[in-house]
C-alpha cells in the first residue's frame, strides 16, 4: 500500500512539473511578441519630436534628421550614442529594459529629449 | 523679424557715444545690405563711426597692422541656402587678397567643415593656402569635432596648443588668445570652456601689463546673445572676469552667421558673418537653421571681418565686409549671383 501510494505521488508531481515547464515557455514566447514594435522620433527645427516618447520594453526607436544641419542623439548616461546624422540620415536603438532615458544632441546641447520605457 | 534684430542691436549699442551718425539707419544698412562698421577704441573709450563703402580702400592705411577674421566656412554643406560654399569661401579669400594693406594674418573662428571629414578639411586648406596672408590661426567649431572628439582637428590645426586646442600668442604688442568652447558640451547647456581651460587662461594673463591690448577669439559667442538657441557660453563670465583689469579687450566670435556687436565697459564683442550661409536673427525663426535668401542676395549676407590695429594710438577698427559689396576689382560682386 505504501509503495503504491509513493508511486502515485511521484507521478502526480511529475505531471505538475511538466505543466509548469509548458507554462514557462509559453510566457517567454508571449513577452517576445512586442519586440517587433517600432517608434519614431523626428528631428525638425532643432527639436526632438516628440520630446518625451513612452514605449513598451523591446521597442526600437528610430531618430530621423529632417534638418539641413547635422545632429546627434547621445544618451546623457552614455547608454547609446549615434554617429553624426546628416540630413535624412537615421539612428536606431532597441530599448530592452524599462526606465527613463534622457538624451541630447551633442552638437546642439540645448536640444534634449526623453524615452520612457515601460 | 528685422525689427527684433534691430532692437537688439540698438539696445546693445545704446552706450556708445554719439557721433552724429543716424545709427539706426546705418545699422539697418549694415545688417541687411551689408555695409561695414568701423569702431575705434581710444584710451579705453569705444567710439563707433559709420564706414562708407568708398573708404574701404583706405581702411587699413596708417594702421600698425591689420588682420582678417573669417568664420563658419562649413565646407561640405550643400543645401539650398548655399549649394556652393567652396565658391563663397574663395570669394572671401579673393576679398582678402584685394585688401590695400596685406593683413599680417588670418583668424578663422571655427566651423571650417560641415562634418569633420578629411576631404572637407583638405578643401579648406587648399583654399586658405591661396590667401595673401600665410599665417592662419584657427579655433574649432562644433562641426570640426563631430566624429572623433576633435582628434583630427587637433592633428591638423592644433600643433602646439593645449587641451582641446586653446593657445595664445603675441603680435606687435597685442596679446591674442584662442579659446575652445565647443568641446564636451553638456545636455541642456550652451558653449563651455571648462575648468582646465579657465585655469590656463587666468594663468596666461598673469604678469601681463594692464595696458596690453587683448584679443580673445572663440567659435561660440563669449556673451549671451540668445540662450534659447544656445548662443552663448555657460562659463564665459568667469573668463571675462580675468580680463577686467585690461584697458582694451576685443572679443571675436562666429557661430551665429551674422554681425552682432556689444560694448561693455572696456570690452568690445563682435561676431562675424559666415562665408557659407546666413542664419536668422535671434528668435525671428522657429530655429537657428540656415536662412535661405534669394541667390542674388547671398553675397550680401556673407563676408569677412578685417581688423586694423593702431597700437600707437591705442585704437582698433573692426570692418565687416560682405562678399557682395560693390568693388570694381572683384568681378561678380555687387548684386551678382552667388559666384557659381
Amino acid at each position: 500500500m505504501q509503495g503504491k501510494f509513493w508511486f502515485s505521488d511521484l507521478t502526480t508531481s511529475g505531471i505538475i512539473a511538466i505543466v509548469l515547464l509548458i507554462a514557462g515557455s509559453t510566457t517567454v514566447t508571449a513577452s517576445d511578441q512586442p519586440s517587433a514594435a517600432n517608434a519614431v522620433v523626428k528631428i525638425d527645427n532643432f527639436v526632438f519630436g516628440p520630446q518625451t516618447l513612452t514605449v513598451p520594453v523591446g521597442t526600437t526607436v528610430t531618430w530621423t534628421n529632417k534638418d539641413d544641419i547635422p545632429h546627434t542623439t547621445v544618451s546623457t548616461d552614455g547608454i547609446f550614442k549615434s554617429k553624426v546624422m546628416d540630413p535624412d540620415e537615421e539612428f536606431s536603438y532597441k530599448f530592452t529594459k524599462s526606465g527613463t532615458y534622457s538624451y541630447y544632441c551633442s552638437v546642439h546641447p540645448k536640444m534634449t529629449g526623453k524615452i520612457v520605457v515601460q | 523679424m528685422h525689427n527684433t534684430k534691430l532692437d537688439l542691436i540698438d539696445q546693445k549699442l545704446q552706450d556708445l557715444s554719439d557721433d552724429g551718425i543716424d545709427r539706426r539707419g546705418f545699422l539697418k544698412c549694415m545688417a541687411w545690405a551689408g555695409t561695414g562698421l568701423v569702431w575705434t577704441m581710444s584710451g579705453g573709450i569705444p567710439i563707433s563711426r559709420a564706414f562708407a563703402k568708398t573708404s574701404d580702400r583706405n581702411a587699413g592705411k596708417g594702421a600698425d597692422f591689420t588682420f582678417v577674421q573669417i568664420s563658419d566656412s562649413h565646407i561640405g554643406f550643400n543645401k539650398p541656402a548655399n549649394p556652393d560654399v567652396t565658391a563663397t569661401l574663395q570669394t572671401a579669400i579673393n576679398k582678402i587678397n584685394a585688401m590695400p594693406q596685406k593683413p599680417d594674418f588670418i583668424i578663422h573662428t571655427g566651423d571650417l567643415s560641415q562634418l569633420s571629414k578629411p576631404s572637407e578639411f583638405d578643401t579648406l586648406d587648399q583654399l586658405v593656402k591661396g590667401a595673401s596672408a600665410k599665417q592662419v590661426y584657427f579655433v574649432p567649431g562644433e562641426h570640426d569635432m563631430l566624429t572623433d572628439n576633435g582628434e583630427q582637428y587637433l592633428q591638423r590645426y592644433g600643433k602646439g596648443t593645449k587641451g582641446t586646442g586653446w593657445y595664445s600668442f603675441d603680435h606687435k604688442g597685442v596679446h591674442f588668445v584662442g579659446l575652445v568652447n565647443v568641446a564636451n558640451l553638456k545636455a541642456g547647456g550652451m558653449g563651455s570652456l571648462g575648468h582646465e581651460q579657465l585655469e590656463w587662461f587666468e594663468d596666461d594673463l598673469k604678469g601681463r601689463s594692464s595696458s596690453t591690448p587683448i584679443v580673445l577669439f572663440a567659435h561660440i559667442p563669449l556673451w549671451t546673445i540668445y540662450p534659447e538657441w544656445g548662443w552663448g557660453t555657460d562659463d564665459s563670465e568667469q573668463a571675462l572676469s580675468y580680463v577686467k583689469r585690461f584697458g582694451s579687450v576685443t572679443v571675436l566670435n562666429g557661430h551665429i552667421h551674422q554681425i552682432m556687436q556689444k560694448v561693455e565697459g572696456k570690452v568690445s564683442f563682435h561676431t562675424a558673418m559666415s562665408t557659407a550661409f546666413p542664419q536668422p536673427a535671434p528668435g525671428s525663426a522657429p530655429s537657428a537653421g540656415p536662412m535661405k535668401v534669394p541667390a542674388d542676395q547671398l553675397q550680401r549676407v556673407l563676408g569677412i571681418t578685417d581688423v586694423n590695429y593702431l597700437v600707437s594710438g591705442r585704437s582698433l577698427a573692426v570692418v565687416d565686409a560682405p562678399l557682395g559689396e560693390s568693388d570694381p576689382t572683384s568681378p561678380g560682386s555687387g548684386g551678382s549671383t552667388g559666384g557659381k
